[in-house]
């Protein structure tokens, strides 16, 4: 198995008590509760994290895009990547992801992710999101046409990539007199494509498509939930497309945290992830998660139900209970990534070892007891540890 | 008044409508919450008028095709609907989304139009005057400001709380957002062309408007070449519902002229 370090940069200094007077720290949190004095400290500091992740011998460091929150600090996630770029050797980069529907003009995105792969010599794997519900209010993008802009610029940026320009791409959203970008990519015949989800049947299905078969990764959420999805790639490769998907295509995206015993990590963890899930996590209102058309009626009354009983208040009791995140010793947290991989055989674990408000100490140390304790049993796991997939009969008409 | 639905196709488009009554034509378009709650002013006007409520593309009954974008392919449907139906002398009444429609059939073509009544229109944009976005907020918020009387808003974001997983109140916030998610409800184009409106025009507001403010009413009097202005007294944005029989009083007076 691939072990990838995932970082989602908060702003871990914010005053807490703005949850009160505002409800959400996202679009509507006035941005002068951000100190740049500070900020540039934990901008260091996270990339530090990162750097020492990558020499810990991970397989990949990862950043990622949000916008207008203290949630997240990276609306360019190609910023952080370039800063990574030149101080790491070995270790893939992942952009998990950029939101290329966002933009108007998403070959500026196409045209950055091809020099990090050049400058790296094709480490990049970029991730194609379509961002978060309330990236399409901080954008103004039309919610409602979010499916048919993502896919359509990522037909326009993957033609870029690999066919021979100028040329010509006359779309519905996108309408490029030339497409000639230099540089071309380093790998060939494209960075791997990721497709980062909190979960939806669209951007699922449309991954496993056999012109594409990129990584599914699914992002924090219920493991009950991950289970589902993860499966549902495999049912859908097997079902509709007629292939067996290959286990390094799936990959699982959790929170994190190893201490000396069980009892110390939920101690040391528990303001911190509880901040997470509480503070930085929650929305103002339902429509800020899901915006009218984000998703298809469907799949909106299947995220509203997940979403119940979410909103704040959450303890690390239950987030552990629920599989939401990993918590404990050494010896639990491998048994339960083992146990996980059993049942769900994802070949791609990417871990949140940083989360919410947990400071630079325990952060370190989370990352060095995962990196000797846990990881080496980890990367030993592989397609032989996976009970196996087998095709859900379909209940006869 | 009875009303019997149809249905025409339009170009691909399958557009469901109500229709009852008898008299001139009037056509009502209506506002981000579609027909589900039936205005009761439609039965008035039935009375002297033969009334046509369409859901509009993507709204209840009316299909959305993949050439449907934004409200200006909404107004030349609606402008092909009429031929289509053979109306002329239409009357045209529009509330909040609707009364941009209108507004974008009207600057396109007034041939068969008589006259434009506008309710709480959007459309347009004025400097420094927000409205609120009903997309930032709970439906159950949404309908508390929409209403000027607290208690009747108490009784609606009740509705409000009880409906918005179902269907239609699904469809239509998609729908609405289709429309107005970007520039929120305005077309920056149609300021400059409205004075292309030359049928006679009533501009009915509530004096209590919290999503679309009353400055917004007397733009759309100043824009607009000789309409006339109604402002409804202890009402919000929502005045054919909350004071019924002031918009239908105010509004059968217009039109008889």
């Amino acid at each position: 198995m691939k072990v990838m370090s995932f970082h989602l940069m908060p702003y871990a200094d914010l005053d807490l008590s703005v949850k009160d007077k505002y409800r959400t720290v996202w679009i509507v949190l006035p941005n002068s509760y951000y100190d740049p004095q500070k900020g540039h400290a934990l901008y260091n500091r996270y990339l530090d994290e990162l750097e020492l992740c990558a020499e810990l011998g991970f397989d990949g460091i990862c950043v990622n895009e949000h916008h207008q929150n203290a949630y997240g600090l990276m609306p360019s996630p190609v910023v952080m990547a370039s800063a990574l770029a030149r101080r790491t050797r070995d270790c893939r980069i992942a952009i998990l992801g950029n939101a290329f529907c966002l933009r108007e003009h998403p070959l500026t995105l196409a045209e950055e992710h091809a020099m990090l792969d050049v400058i790296t010599g094709g480490r990049l794997i970029s991730g194609f999101v379509r961002g978060v519900g309330s990236e399409y209010f901080s954008f103004g993008t039309n919610p409602v046409y979010s499916l048919e802009r993502h896919q359509e610029a990522h037909d326009l940026i993957v033609r870029a990539w690999t066919e021979p320009g100028p040329f010509a791409f006359e779309g519905k959203h996108y309408h490029c007199e030339y497409v000639n970008v230099w540089p071309r990519p380093f790998q060939q015949p494209h960075p791997p494509i990721w497709c980062p989800s909190m979960g939806s049947v669209e951007t699922l299905e449309w991954a496993a498509h056999p012109d594409r078969k990129y990584v599914y990764l699914q992002a924090y959420s219920p493991v009950e939930s991950v289970a589902r999805y993860l499966d549902l790639y495999r049912e859908v490769a097997q079902r509709r497309y007629g292939y067996e998907a290959s286990s390094d295509r799936i990959g699982w995206s959790t929170p994190i945290y190893v201490a000396e015993s069980d009892e110390q990590a939920v101690n040391e963890a528990r303001e911190h992830i509880e901040a997470l899930f509480n503070v930085f996590l929650p929305k103002q209102s339902e429509l800020m998660f899901f915006p009218p058309g984000y998703m298809s009626p469907e799949s909106l009354k299947r995220a509203l139900a997940a979403k119940r009983g979410h909103k704040g208040g959450v303890k690390i009791e239950q987030l552990i209970e629920r599989g939401i995140m990993i918590c404990g010793s050494p010896d639990t947290v491998r048994r339960r990534i083992t146990e996980c991989h059993h049942r769900m055989g994802f070949q791609e674990l990417v871990c949140m070892l940083q989360f919410g408000t947990l400071p630079a100490r325990l952060t370190e140390k989370n990352i060095r007891l995962f990196a000797s304790e846990i990881m080496p049993a980890v990367k030993a796991l592989t397609d032989a540890d996976y009970r196996g997939f087998a095709l859900p009969r379909v209940a006869a008409e | 008044m009875a009303f019997v639905r149809h249905t025409i196709d339009l170009n691909g488009c399958k557009l469901s409508f109500a229709r009852g009554g008898t008299g001139v034509p009037l056509l009502y378009l209506h506002g981000t919450d579609g027909l589900a709650e039936w205005p009761a002013i439609l039965d008035t006007l039935a009375q002297r008028f033969d009334v046509v409520a369409p859901d509009h593309p993507g709204f209840g009954a009316s299909e959305v095709p993949a050439w449907i974008d934004d409200v200006s392919d909404v107004a030349y449907l609606y402008l092909d609907a009429i031929e289509k139906l053979g109306l002329s002398g239409v009357h045209v009444v529009g509330q909040s989304l609707g009364g941009w429609i209108a507004l974008e059939m009207a600057v396109r073509s007034t041939q068969r139009l008589r006259s434009l009544t506008l309710i709480s229109a959007a459309g347009i944009h004025v400097k420094g005057v927000p409205k609120t976005d009903i997309f930032m907020i709970d439906p159950e918020e949404q309908a508390r400001l929409a209403y000027a009387d607290p208690n009747i808003g108490e009784e609606a974001a009740q509705r409000a709380s009880a409906d918005k997983y179902q269907d239609v109140a699904v469809l239509n916030r998609i729908a609405s957002a289709r429309f107005g998610w970007q520039p929120r409800f305005f077309n920056p184009r149609l300021e400059r062309w409205l004075h292309r409106v030359n049928v006679p025009t009533h501009v009915i507001w509530g004096e209590g408007d919290r999503i679309i403010p009353p400055a917004y009413a007397e733009a759309f009097h100043r824009l607009i070449p000789g309409s006339t202005l109604t402002m409804i007294p202890n009402a919000g944005h929502l005045p054919h519902l909350e004071r019924a029989p002031a918009v239908a009083e105010a509004m059968q007076t217009f039109l008889r002229n």
